[in-house]
This record gives C-alpha cells, structure tokens and sequence, in this order.
C-alpha cells in the first residue's frame, strides 16, 4: 500500500526528514511517535502535498503509484485522506456544501458520476449519527465556532464521507476529552479493513489505547530510529522519547 | 466640481481630481482631457435577462434619457431601474429621485449596464425615505472595461426610517458608486454595504458619508472586495456624529483580498465624533487569501481552481448575504458567481 523509501524532505532549506523508509500494507494501522520536532507533521505535509514542503530524495508511493509529483487534490482523488492536527474554519461555506464539494470533485477526477443531493444528505445524517454530531451542525459554515473536539469530529465525519483508501491521522487526539477521543476512536476503528491502510502520527500513546496499532515506530531526527509492536508505544509513555532522540543525535 | 457640470458645460477644470482629497484615488482630472460629445438619444436598448426574470415593472433609462416607464402605472413593492449607456464615447448625465412616503416599503434594484465602450456617465440620486418607511436597495454596476462611471446617491432618513443598501460593483476605467446618508436618528437604521469584483485594469470606489444630526441612530456598514490583476479597489468611509447626535450606534467595516503583486486597494475609515455618549466602531483588513484553508479544501480533493473560487466566493457572500429580500439577494449571488466565473 503506502511505500515511502529514503525520503529527504524539508521546508525553507532546513532538512526535517531525512532518509525516512516505512512500508505500511493494506488493512495494518501504522504508528509514528516520536518527540517535539522530530519532523511528524512534516511527514504528513510532504505525503499531501503542502506548498512550500520539498522533497530533495526519495520516493512515496501508494499502490506503486508515485505520489510526490500529484497535486493535493489528486493524491486525494487516489485516496489518500489527511486529519488535520488543527482542522481550519472555513467562514462562508456550510460543512455540507464542503464535504459534497470535496466529494463529488473526488469522483468526477476517478471518472464516477456526482452522487446526487437527496443520496448525499443521507449518508451525511447517517453518519452525523453515528458520530453522534447534531446534524444541524454540518449546515454551519466549516469548523467556524466549533470546539476543538466538535473540528475532530468533523474531521472524522469527511473522513468517512470520503472514504479515503490510506488515511493519515496527524495528533488527532489532541484537545479531546476522553468522551470524545471515544468517540473519534470508534469513527477511526470502523474504517478500519483489509484494503485499507492507516498512519497515525501522535506524541502520546492514548490514542492507541483505542485505536490499536500492528506496529509502532519511532520518529526522530527525521529518521525511524525504532519500529515494534503495540507494546513499543507503552514503553516510550513509560520511558520518553530521550533514548532515541539521543540516538537519533 | 463634478462630472455633471463639466460635462454640461465642457469646463473639464471643474473635474475632481488627485488633489481633492475625496477624489485622490479616483482621478477624473488627469483622465478626461477631452470632453465627450452628448450621448444621442436612444429609443431601445437590449433586454436585461436577469432582471427580465424578476417580473417586476422597469423604468429603463438610456444615455440619461428615460425611454420606457412601466412602472409609473402601479405602485409595487419592489420597482427596478436600468441606467444604460448605449453609445461608444459620449457623455451623459441624469438625475433620478426616490422618494418613500412614511410607512411604506419598497425594494429597489437599480442594475447600470454598458451596452458601449468608452462612454462617461453621471448620475445623481436624492432619496428620501420618510418616518418609519423601509428601502432596501440594491445595485448592479456592470459597466464597460473603458467607461467612465460616476454616481452620487443622497439620501435624507427621517427618523424610524429604515434604508438598506448593497452596492455590487464590477469596476470600469473608472467608477465611483457614492453615497451620502443624512441621519435624523430616532431609531432610524442605515446599512450601507457593498462588494467589489476587479480584474484586468479596472478601477471602482465606494465612498459613502454618514451623518448622524439627531440622537439615537443605527448604522452598518460591510464592504468586501477582491481585486487581481492590476485591478484597484477604493473604499472610503466616513460617519460623522454631529454635536447632539448622542446614543449613536455605528459599525463600518471592509475588509479586501488581494489576489496579486500589482493589484491594489485603498481604504480609507474616518469617524469624526462631536458627540460623547457614542458607540462606533471600525474595522478595516486587506490581505491575501488563506493559503491554510486553501490547502485543507485541496486535501481534500478540490482542485485548485475551485477551491480559490469557493473560499473567495464564501468572502465576498457575506455581504451579500445581508439582502434582506430574497430575490434580490439571490440576485446579489448570481451576480457574484457570474463575476467569478468571468474572472477565472
């Protein structure tokens, strides 16, 4: 599914990632932990395509399809999906025009035809409620008002709107409650299925007490310095991330 | 000083220009150094499609002149107005008044139309709105690249009055949309927006003038724009709160994009305050787009273009979306995505 090799990326001439590998298959959630600055957002700004982010080696592909040279919307036409760590407000345009916007753009780049008013707005009521999101919400301009928890919430709900085939999910679980970080976790696990791969980047291990992962690695210094089971994200929460960013230095 | 008269007596020093300080960013002077030919007369002009889809009776109005008066017949509720200016390189000028007797209400959509190039055009509108009427107004400037288009709308509220406009302005050689609003308080309520959409080289100013003489006046104020290319967009607002005018209430904001390194926009806020009991505020902001929102609706697979168009058409709605009268406030949207689609 997602091959990133050798990866050298940066912003502004200061090199952040360097010489990243991972290989993530269909159907396993992958973690990246990995201390303040180690480059976790960056990685997930190089994988979609953010202006401003150059990548000067390596490759990225998703199903041996380079990923590096598409614009962001292609790569999410291809499927790939990314939760914002800070999703933006968008003031003037509803959630729903948004989502329906985003998706029908989706299908008309895959050659699919528009899904139509009446089908999209149940899916979105369906969905909303699953999310336990009052769907009168989506008719609000984008995140504009919301609470950190509610913008991971609408995170969640585009998310499984669009059904991206490779999701990254960047700190999802920061500003949520823990009635929340259910909640979004429940959203996440029941995208979870064998055609489909996840990244999930995050400082804390919380997150993965809920959505479990196959394997975690640790990113430091731009570079994966460690990779394990479950197990390795209990013992950074016990130990810190010093060991490896020591290593990594 | 004014287009008006010099054009009527070709005395082109009498035009405004960069050193008058109301003018200095919408030079006339420096423009026009050969007075135009009077604009002949005209007996018809083409059909507006988008207002024809309106229904409403129209009192159309060609190089000044008015041609056709449909709605002298009956009183409506809403009356619309075309000013077009249907000849290449002449000048015209006219006067047309509103007047809303006390108690009543009226939607007036007044839609400017070049169907020429080159021409220069004036107009002059005294609007009086008496106690507790309501007028919401809105107008459509859709002149040519290369006219000339100036207006001067002066309107007297009576107190409880109620006066609502929306300019929307897609700029010409030069175009200057001004308003002037005397304020006799007493709960009465003005709201004065307005949205401008520039592209290539054209040129637009909204200047408007609020002057509060009596106690206890409302006034609003929303102007957004957007201007590419080598486009400039000119707001200028004043509010004046005269000696007495206390329990004043004025709002003025405007806020621009600037969609390129040779575009321009000019604002200008000024609150003159000789009142103590007064509440005014203004906001004023001129920036780029969000490259930060852009890049969310990208990631999620709108493609660029699109995405530009929908955080921009999403700006500018909200001024629009402030067109109480439903119609005329989908008009005001129809006339936005159609100056967005025209501009990509």
């Amino acid at each position: 599914m997602l091959s990133i090799r050798e990866l050298h990326a940066g912003i502004d001439g200061n090199q952040i990632i360097k010489g990243l590998s991972l290989e993530i298959p269909a159907g396993e959630v992958h973690a990246v932990m990995g201390p303040n600055g180690a480059g976790k957002s960056t990685l997930s700004y190089v994988l979609t395509g953010r202006a401003g982010y150059e990548v000067t080696q390596g490759t990225a592909t998703l199903d041996g399809e380079d990923l590096l040279s598409l614009d962001p919307s292609q790569r999410a036409a291809k499927g790939v999906f990314l939760s914002f760590q800070y999703p933006l407000e968008i003031p003037g345009v509803p959630a729903l025009t948004f989502i329906r916007t985003a998706l029908n753009a989706q299908r008309k780049a895959r050659g699919e035809a528009e899904v139509t008013a009446p089908a999209f707005l149940k899916l979105a009521r369906e969905n909303a409620a699953k999310l336990k999101m009052d769907f009168e919400m989506l008719r609000r301009p984008l995140n504009v008002g919301f609470s950190g928890g509610e913008k991971k919430r609408m995170e969640i709900l585009q998310m499984v709107m669009l059904s991206p085939r490779f999701l990254i999910l960047d700190e999802t679980d920061s500003g949520l409650d823990i009635d929340a970080l259910r909640i979004v976790s429940e959203g996440v696990n029941a995208l979870r299925s064998p055609d489909r791969g996840m990244l999930v980047i995050t400082h804390y291990q919380r997150l993965l007490d809920y959505v479990t992962p196959d394997r975690v690695h640790v990113l430091a210094d731009g570079r994966i310095v460690a990779s394990g089971g479950p197990e390795l994200a209990h013992e950074l929460e016990r130990e810190g991330y010093d060991k490896y960013a020591r290593e990594a230095a | 000083m004014s287009l008006a008269s010099a054009l009527r007596t070709g005395q082109l020093d009498q035009l405004p220009g960069r050193r008058d300080e109301d003018w200095r960013w919408t030079d006339l002077r420096g423009l026009i150094r050969v007075a135009p030919p009077a604009s002949p007369t005209v007996d018809n002009v083409a059909a507006n499609p988008v207002l024809q889809a309106l229904r409403e009776p129209v009192t159309t109005y060609a190089n000044g002149r008015m041609i056709r008066d449909d709605a002298s017949t009956a009183p409506d509720a809403m009356r619309l107005r075309r000013f077009v200016s249907a000849s290449n390189g002449t000048g015209h000028s006219l006067e047309a008044s509103v007047e809303v007797a006390a108690g009543e209400r009226l939607l007036l959509i007044d839609s400017f139309e070049g169907h020429a190039s080159g021409y220069v055009a004036d107009a002059r509108f005294p609007i009086r709105v008496g106690e507790g009427a309501r007028l919401e107004r809105v107008v459509l400037l859709d002149d040519a690249v290369d006219a000339v288009s100036v207006s001067l709308t002066e309107v007297e509220l009576a107190p409880g009055a109620v006066f609502h406009q929306t300019v929307l302005a897609s700029g010409a050689k030069r175009q200057r949309f001004e308003t002037r609003v005397r304020h006799h308080g007493g709960k009465a309520e003005v709201q004065l927006d307005g949205v401008y959409v520039l592209a290539g080289q054209r040129h637009s100013d909204q200047t408007t003038l609020v002057e509060h003489l009596q106690r206890d006046g409302v006034a609003v104020q929303l102007t957004k724009g957007v201007v590419q290319d080598q486009a400039r967009g000119v707001f200028q607002g004043r509010i004046v709160v005269h000696p007495g005018a206390d329990g004043t209430d004025a709002k003025m904001g405007h806020h621009a994009l600037v969609l390129s390194d040779r575009a321009e926009v000019d604002a200008k806020p000024e609150l003159e305050i000789w009142a103590d009991d007064v509440a005014c505020a203004h906001g004023n902001t001129v920036g780029a787009l969000d490259e930060e929102a852009l890049f969310y609706a990208r990631s999620r697979g709108i493609p660029e273009a699109e995405a530009r168009a929908m955080l921009i058409e999403a700006f500018l709605a909200e001024a629009a979306d402030r067109i109480e009268h439903i119609q005329a406030r989908e008009l005001a949207h129809q006339w936005l995505a159609a100056q967005l689609r025209a501009r990509s």
